[in-house]
């Protein structure tokens, strides 16, 4: 096949025989083509494909055009997915581990089942709970109008989608507190070149260090200075959102300097004319010009942030998938690899989703709408 | 006191570079008068743009220094409004936001805000851009971005209005276009204008005096040619016309016989 561009029907045929030549029967490649386009969506005359097809134009009309981006943007990303869950599937089999044979996808799908009703019927458990207190608590007040009522919580332990909840309130938490810190650092490091000279080695110092190496320091400092018991800021939570705090400055920091000190010249002239004040001039000119460049940062610190949460909920026992995927390979049972796994995939699809939601929310608030943002 | 409106003593000024100081502008005097416009020309590097911005406030001269009616000249401000080379627009705001960004900073406090709207489209109606309040920089064409940037320098209603090669990045049908606009802004406000230009016809058609500069380094000003001809001008009727060519052809002499382009002098 020396054709440089491919079309849907040939894409099939490829497919389908790569070996074969044009002097294929007619009525095979008709067949070919249709099943394509059954799939494309595309109607096309199969004649003039089997008869001459370097002379056709590869984009010939809008549906073909149409049709390469589908299957540019869809069916070769569901051929891959669908290559690696093969290649999971035979090798996982292979290997022997001291918990069994390591899952394959269809495993590892039964677990991710498993845990969906886990929940369910730990809801249930809890609707019942209060259902029975409400109707204790009821009787009591029938018999006593004056009777003191307990309402205790509900103590069963978190499920794997509360365990998700809890981690995203924790990275949110520690991102948005990083956010915080770092914007109003780079502006000012951007606009003023000392103190960018000052503090450009801490911040070179500190952006590669690990989050294992800040945990233990955390942990110590946070158990020192938080006393207080208050249950919504339990000291395993504050100690992994600090962490991610401290790991996902960076990339803000860096990227806002970048943004702030690259503005054009001709628009801080542009607010030297006009005299505006120092806060004015940041709010109308140098924010909004940085803004691309600070969401970039934005986008890159809650990457950072979301990897090192699970390390840190890991080894600070917030109750989130770190600690999910530390219990699971504490606990070794049978069931554990694949749900391990199952983690595996769902942190990766939450941490491609904070991407996506960050960049719909860059596309809103950039200016420069020509940039091309991926 | 009519005569003393800007005056520009012994402007001199050093950029420092690795090998010492750099002199590249060396005593300049100039007199403008009140509602005069006047051209500066010459060959690139020969500190055009630094003599507007010394008068802009954006440079500092090392030595001598600029008087604007009766008050040194030692930072930028409003009252000697800046049109930039590259129109210089906030290019998240539109249109409307950007004049209104002059407008509300300079006139804080003395317009209310029916005014300030009325101000704002007032001058983008000067400049002929009214049908483009809402549209972002990206939106229009360069030359009706260096209309709102001439519309936002005279928003601020400046003394002097300082425009750096203003038509210099636009094509030639959309350049005539703007000078014959700007011909009829400065006859209606009567601003003071000094303009920086490369290009000979304009600086003969707009200007009242054309200010030729020699070349750097420690360049000033080689000679002064004043423009006797009657307002408003026509670019058509001038281009037949024997003073008009006279003008033009001096000038030229000027920039390619007694100055030619420095590697020629050298």
């Amino acid at each position: 096949m020396n054709s440089i561009s491919i079309t849907p029907s040939e894409f099939s045929e490829m497919e389908k025989n790569d070996a074969e030549t044009i002097e294929k029967p007619k009525l095979s490649t008709v067949d070919s083509a249709v099943h394509s386009s059954e799939s494309l969506k595309t109607v096309k005359t199969t004649d003039t494909q089997t008869v001459d097809k370097s002379r056709k134009n590869p984009y010939e009309t809008m549906g073909e055009i149409w049709s390469m981006s589908f299957i540019r943007s869809l069916i070769i990303p569901i051929v891959g997915v669908f290559m690696f869950l093969g290649v999971w599937h035979i090798g996982a089999s292979q290997v022997q581990t001291s918990l069994g044979t390591l899952p394959g996808p269809v495993q590892v799908w039964t677990q991710f089942n498993g845990l969906i009703q886990e929940h369910q019927q730990e809801r249930a458990k809890e609707t019942a709970f209060y259902e029975r207190q409400d109707a204790r608590n009821a009787k009591k007040l029938a018999n006593n109008p004056d009777a003191v009522v307990k309402i205790r919580p509900y103590t069963g332990s978190p499920t794997f989608f509360d365990q998700i909840i809890t981690s995203l309130i924790t990275v949110m938490t520690g991102f948005i507190l990083a956010s915080l810190i770092a914007i109003p650092l780079g502006i000012i490091c951007g606009m003023s070149a000392g103190l960018y000279a000052a503090i450009n080695p801490l911040i070179q110092i500190f952006k590669p260090v690990s989050p294992l190496a800040w945990l233990p320091l955390v942990t110590i400092v946070v158990s020192a200075v938080v006393v207080t018991s208050d249950p919504y800021f339990p000291k395993a939570f504050i100690i992994s959102a600090i962490t991610v705090t401290l790991c996902c400055l960076w990339p803000t920091v860096i990227n806002t300097t970048i943004g702030v000190s690259q503005i054009d010249n001709d628009l801080i002239n542009v607010s030297k004319v006009l005299r505006l004040n120092w806060f004015t001039k940041v709010r109308k000119i140098v924010l909004p010009s940085a803004v691309p460049m600070i969401f970039g940062g934005l986008r890159l610190s809650l990457g950072i942030g979301w990897m090192v949460l699970i390390a840190a909920e890991m080894l600070a026992q917030n109750p989130g998938l770190g600690k999910f995927v530390w219990d699971e390979f504490q606990n070794g049972s049978s069931n554990s690899l694949g749900r391990i796994m199952v983690a595996v995939i769902v942190i990766g699809l939450i941490g491609y989703l904070l991407d996506k939601v960050m960049l719909i929310l860059q596309k809103k608030v950039s200016w420069d709408k020509n940039a091309a943002l991926r | 006191m009519k005569d003393e409106h800007l005056i520009l003593t012994e402007v001199t000024i050093d950029f420092p570079t690795k090998n010492g100081p750099f002199r590249a502008l060396d005593k300049v005097n100039l007199n403008i008068k009140k509602g005069e416009f006047v051209s500066l020309i010459g060959h690139s590097g020969c500190g055009k743009s630094t003599v507007l911005n010394i008068v802009a406030g954006l440079h500092q001269a090392t030595e001598g220094g600029v008087i604007l009616d009766g008050r040194e000249v030692n930072e930028p401000g409003p009252e000697r409004a800046v049109v930039f080379q590259h129109h210089s627009l906030l290019p998240w705001l539109t249109t409307y936001q950007n004049v209104e960004l002059a407008v509300k900073q300079i006139f804080k406090g003395k317009k209310s805000k029916a005014e300030v709207k009325d101000w704002v489209e007032y001058n983008l109606e000067l400049v002929h851009m009214s049908h483009a309040l809402d549209k972002l920089p990206a939106e229009i064409s360069g030359g009706m971005k260096q209309r709102v940037g001439i519309a936002r320098a005279l928003a601020m209603e400046p003394v002097v209005l300082l425009m750096d090669e203003p038509f210099g990045a636009l094509d030639a049908l959309t350049r005539a276009h703007l000078q014959d606009s700007l011909m009829e802004i400065q006859d209606n406000l009567g601003n003071t204008v000094i303009m920086i230009t490369h290009d000979v016809d304009e600086a003969v058609l707009l200007s009242d005096r054309i200010v030729m500069m020699t070349n750097g380094p420690a360049a000033t000003i080689g000679e002064i040619l004043s423009v006797d001809l009657d307002k408003p001008r026509n670019r058509i009727e001038l281009a037949d016309d024997p003073q008009y060519n006279h003008y033009r052809s001096e000038v030229l002499r000027f920039l390619y016989e007694r100055h030619a382009l420095p590697e020629k002098a050298a």
